[in-house]
This record gives structure tokens, C-alpha cells and sequence, in this order.
């Protein structure tokens, strides 16, 4: 065996254990493994490199890739590309957070307890709900834990998904609840890409746990949550809404609207764009859901001095008491993520929130507006948008996305690519819409996301760049 | 909490409940032995007006403090009342469990099952072999 820098035993470390334990090599720990299963050669692996051998190797690599703070960039479709103060970063790289995994003797740790009680308190504002767990993965498992939830609470067995609510969320829950959670029926969109009422209405019945829709929805439109409450509740369901944080300081909290259960993904909070997350997942319920929330949940208290405090609380609900009872077997969370989310709403402020959506949205609008007014391009949403809205393109928009990124830009999420499961459930074309649309029929529409920090000259010199590759591709169609 | 005490008008079920028969109906609870066991009650989940509960089938949940149980139904019958003020005050299974502190009210549908019970004689000599 060959001890490297990076086993952290010595060669007499191994000998010495070996020893203890009646061992000649390391190779006789192994012998309950059957011979032919095990490898004889040495892994392939390259030479050793020093420290500086390996960081420049990475550099190389990094080098490859192209971040999108070094373009202008209109991604979304999730994911959000929101200033992130400085704070954010200063208060989460304190060791007592950053090296703090969930803690397991949680009452020592007051002051975690203290932000995730903060953050708990903040998602229920923000929501308009009675409680939020500590956080989840991201917002598509907080969606699968929600439909579970409803289907141990109403004991039913299919969920009614609105086709508006992203496709990835749909698989993730598809694949989590697989074999024991209800499952989803998936109604279509109306023309203007919000969810078709009537349609939604007639997939709910009697078998039906919940109702679910997202606002805004995966393409920018803005769904009508009092009517989608109505149905939900009528047919004695519970009703889920997957809810942008950003956008609910301008927007009316889902718990106003009569959700039983509010969840998403709050990366747009505080987090970093990383490809493959963390994401920030959160989930909040009213009153009468709270025994069947899944996760850990910190409370307040006083002490036997009557000093305020926190404390883990309601653990009868998880499994390591409930066992197989449980709702469910998620029992960590992401502690730090939430944290970063904490901060930045606190830096926000009561005043920020609403401001920052507003400049979302007014600059959304601004942009949706000079891209519709370029020839060829239509609107694929009605109404007004938040942050985020869905074009059709004279041309597929991963042509578009691919053109424009030597130009500096990165025009946004081709709707087509993330969007295969959309088949079937999409409203019929409007007319001039693309003659030949790809399997899902999506490949000519683009998700565009307009965060604050698009100044009006990046916006003005995208729309300019959007019209060249599109007069580009006009003659050369003619 | 009321002194340990297994009532004489009661019959009992091997899972610490007893049942008190009212016509076609019985009245379920949990026993001052289970009760005392369980310790502090904070939650009672329990079966909606119109479920059917099965002999030795759960039928509901009671949560204390440290832990969470199933309650076990003495007989088969269908929900006709659930102890609606258990909601926000659980305490009262702790309190007065044979009283205030009862579960639900079900129809018997299969009567039968009586002759299987304890008497409250036979529930004390169960628990003091137990």
C-alpha cells in the first residue's frame, strides 16, 4: 500500500492497527469479499502532483468554462442571477456557521438555532403562512415533500400539477414519490400560458391530495390563486402553491390566497448561481398541517431564569421517533444556505424587498416590450410579468442562445430544453407562431429573466443584438 | 393527574383501552395505566366521523413529550363522534381519562367482540402478569 499526502495514516499508523486487530496486510480485511469480485490491479491512477502542480491544473480547467458574471446574462427558468451583498458572505464565512454541520446536540448551539429560528420566521412573513421548516434541498424536493405530505394528510392518491409549474420540479417529484407518494395528473395551459381553470378543475376529484401551481409560473405568467384555491378546496383538497420568495414582496402572499402549503427555491435569496446548487428549498404550512411537517423546525423559549432561547421542536414528528410513521425520512436541512437567504432579506429590509421586485419587474416589462417589438418576435404570456417572461422566436432560441454568447450575452433558457415533458399540454400555437416546432413545441420560445442589476444600456445593447442575429437569420431565409 | 383506577362498569382491551358500551355504541379511551405510561399527552390524532375502525387495528395516534403511539381499537364499528376537545386540550386523556379524556364513539358492527373483553378484575390481574 502506498501511504500519499493525502492518507492521513503512516505507514507505522497501518502497521500498528493491523497489529491491534490480529491483521498481517491490509489486503486480509478484505477476505469476506468473494476473490473474483476483487480488483487485482492498482487503480489507474496519474503520478502524484505537488500543491501548485494541482491549483494550476484546476486553473486550466477553470479556465475553460465561461461564469456568467462575465456576461450579461438573462438565465433564469429557477435560477437567478440577484446582487448578492457583500454581508451575505462576510456573516456566512464565520467559522461558528461555515464548519457547523446540523447540529446533534442542537441546544448548545444557540446562536444556529437563533438564524434558523430567524430564517423560519422570515419564510412566514414572506409566505403569509403559520410555519416554515429549516429549509430543504431546493425547490423541487420541497415540491415532492409537499405532495407527500398532502397524500398522508387527505389520504388520497393524485395530485392535480399544473403544467405551469416547472417541468424539472414534476420530475423530481415524479421520481420521489415513486411507489408510495400520489401521483400527479398534469392539466394543461391556456393561451397565455397560464393554467387552464377549467381543465384543472375537471383532473380534480375525490382522489385528489392537491392542487398545485407555481407564481409566477414557469413561463412569467401570473396565475390566479383565489380561483385555484376555490377548486382545491372544494373538492377537499389542500393547496400548494410553489412560490417565488423574490417575488413576494411585491406580490400578495399565497396564505392570503387560502394555500395549505407554500414551497420553492430561494436561491435568488443570497445564493450563488453554482451549477448543480446547493439550492435553498422552503416550505411553510398553516396551523393545522404543522404535525406533518417534514424536516427539523427550531422554536423559541425561555429558560428556568426566563431567559428567550431556541430549541429543536415538535421532534415526535420525525423519523428517528416516528419511524416508519413519519411523513417523511428528510432530517437535515441547509443550514448555511438558509443563512445566506437570512441575511440578505435582513439586509433588504422591509423597505428593500418590494423595491427590488419593483425594479424586476419594471425592467422586465421594459425589455419584454422592445423585444416584442422587434419583427418576428411574439408574446407567448398574458398580462403583466414579475421577472421572468417567455417569447416566441422567429428562429429556434438555442440558435439565438448560441449566437449571442461571443456577443457577450447569454440570452436566456431555451424554453424546448427543459420543457420536453410539456408535450401535449401546451395551448395551441397562436397563428404566425413558428411553422415547425421542435417535439415539445417550445423550441422557438425563450425564457427571459430580468433581474435588477440589467442596467437600461445592457438592455437597450441586448434588444440591438436580439434584432441583428434575427435580421441575420431573416435574409437568410430569403 | 387522578389516582390509578380501573372503573367496574368498563370493559378493557390487551392494548390498555377500555370501552364503555351505550346501546348499539361504544365509547373508546385509553387506560390510567396507558395514560401514566404514555406521560404528558400534547397531540391526539384521530379517525374522521364515518371511518371504520377494526379490532386491534390502529385507529389514531396520542403523542406526548418524548414519543408517539398508536391507539389499537377494542372492537370493529364505524366513527359516530370524535372527542373534538381533545384538539386543544389533549391533557384531559392525562386529566380524567375515563371521563372527559375519551377518544371516539363508534357504532358496533360486530357486538360479538364484547365477550372478548375484560372486566376491570380481569384488566388488574393482566397488568400485574404483565
Amino acid at each position: 500500500m502506498t501511504v500519499t499526502g493525502y492518507v492521513p495514516h503512516s505507514e507505522s499508523d497501518v502497521r500498528e492497527m493491523l497489529a491491534a486487530v490480529g491483521a498481517a496486510t491490509v489486503d486480509d480485511l478484505f477476505t469476506e469479499i468473494p476473490e473474483d469480485v476483487r480488483r487485482r490491479e492498482p487503480l489507474e491512477l496519474l503520478a502524484g502532483l505537488s500543491e501548485a502542480e494541482v491549483v494550476a491544473e484546476a486553473r486550466r480547467l477553470a479556465g475553460r468554462d465561461t461564469p456568467a458574471t462575465g456576461l450579461v446574462s438573462f438565465l433564469g427558468a429557477g435560477i437567478y442571477d440577484h446582487y448578492v451583498p457583500a454581508v451575505v458572505e462576510t456573516v456566512v464565512s464565520r467559522g461558528e456557521f461555515l464548519t457547523a454541520y446540523t447540529p446533534y446536540q442542537p441546544e448548545r448551539s444557540q446562536g444556529v438555532l437563533q438564524t434558523i429560528f430567524e430564517y423560519q420566521t422570515a419564510i412566514c412573513e414572506l409566505t403569509g403562512m403559520d410555519v416554515s421548516n429549516a429549509s430543504m434541498y431546493d425547490g423541487g424536493t420541497a415540491l415532492a415533500e409537499a405532495s407527500i405530505l398532502a397524500g398522508v394528510q387527505t389520504r388520497r392518491g393524485e395530485i392535480a400539477l399544473s403544467a405551469g409549474v416547472h417541468p424539472e420540479y414534476r420530475q423530481v417529484l415524479e421520481t420521489e414519490t415513486a411507489g408510495y407518494g400520489p401521483r400527479p395528473r398534469t392539466p394543461g395551459l391556456r393561451a397565455g400560458a397560464t393554467s387552464d381553470l377549467e381543465a384543472l378543475a375537471a383532473a380534480v376529484g375525490e382522489e385528489t391530495a392537491a392542487v398545485v401551481v407555481q407564481q409566477p409560473n414557469f413561463f412569467g405568467a401570473l396565475e390566479d390563486l383565489e380561483a385555484v384555491a376555490a377548486i382545491a378546496h372544494e373538492a377537499g383538497a389542500l393547496f400548494v402553491v410553489v412560490a417565488d420568495p423574490i417575488s413576494l414582496g411585491l406580490l400578495e402572499a399565497p396564505g392570503v390566497a387560502g394555500a395549505d402549503i407554500v414551497v420553492g427555491e430561494a436561491q435568488a435569496l443570497g445564493n450563488a448561481m453554482s451549477f448543480g446548487g446547493p439550492g435553498l428549498g422552503y416550505m411553510a404550512v398553516t396551523h393545522r398541517l404543522m404535525r406533518r411537517l417534514p424536516g427539523r423546525l427550531v422554536g423559541e423559549t425561555v429558560d428556568l431564569e426566563g431567559r428567550r432561547g431556541f430549541v429543536l421542536t415538535l421532534q415526535t414528528r420525525e423519523q428517528h421517533i416516528r419511524r416508519e410513521k413519519a411523513t417523511s425520512n428528510i432530517c437535515s436541512n441547509h443550514a448555511l444556505n438558509a443563512l445566506a437567504a437570512l441575511v440578505h432579506l435582513s439586509w433588504l429590509g422591509k423597505e428593500g424587498l418590494p423595491e427590488l421586485g419593483a425594479l424586476c419587474a419594471r425592467k422586465a416589462a421594459y425589455l419584454r416590450q422592445r423585444l416584442l417589438a422587434l419583427p418576428g418576435v411574439a408574446a407567448f404570456t398574458e398580462g403583466p410579468v414579475f421577472r421572468e417572461f417567455a417569447v416566441r422566436l422567429p428562429l429556434p432560441a438555442a440558435a439565438l442562445v448560441d449566437a449571442l454568447v461571443p456577443e457577450g450575452f447569454l440570452a436566456g433558457v431555451p424554453a424546448g430544453r427543459v420543457a420536453a415533458g410539456f408535450a401535449g399540454r401546451l395551448p395551441k400555437l397562436p397563428a404566425g407562431a413558428s411553422d415547425a416546432p421542435g417535439p415539445s413545441g417550445l423550441d422557438d420560445v425563450l425564457l427571459v429573466a430580468v433581474t435588477e442589476k440589467r442596467t437600461r444600456a445592457e438592455l437597450d445593447a441586448f434588444v440591438a443584438a436580439v434584432g441583428g442575429v434575427l435580421a441575420k437569420a431573416g435574409d437568410a431565409d430569403a | 393527574m387522578a389516582d390509578e383506577t380501573y372503573p367496574e362498569d368498563l370493559r378493557y382491551f390487551k392494548e390498555h383501552d377500555w370501552v364503555r358500551v351505550d346501546g348499539e355504541d361504544a365509547v373508546f379511551g385509553i387506560t390510567w395505566f396507558a395514560q401514566d405510561a404514555l406521560g404528558e399527552i400534547v397531540y391526539a390524532e384521530l379517525p374522521a366521523v364515518g371511518d371504520t375502525v377494526t379490532r386491534g387495528d390502529s385507529y389514531g395516534e396520542l403523542e406526548s413529550v418524548k414519543a408517539v403511539s398508536d391507539v389499537f381499537s377494542p372492537l370493529t364499528g364505524e366513527v359516530v363522534e370524535v372527542n373534538e376537545t381533545l384538539q386543544d386540550e389533549p391533557q384531559r386523556v392525562n386529566e380524567d381519562c375515563y371521563g372527559q379524556g375519551w377518544l371516539i364513539r363508534a357504532r358496533m358492527t360486530a357486538p360479538g367482540e364484547l365477550g372478548e373483553l375484560m372486566d376491570a378484575a380481569a384488566y388488574k390481574r393482566f397488568l400485574e402478569e404483565a
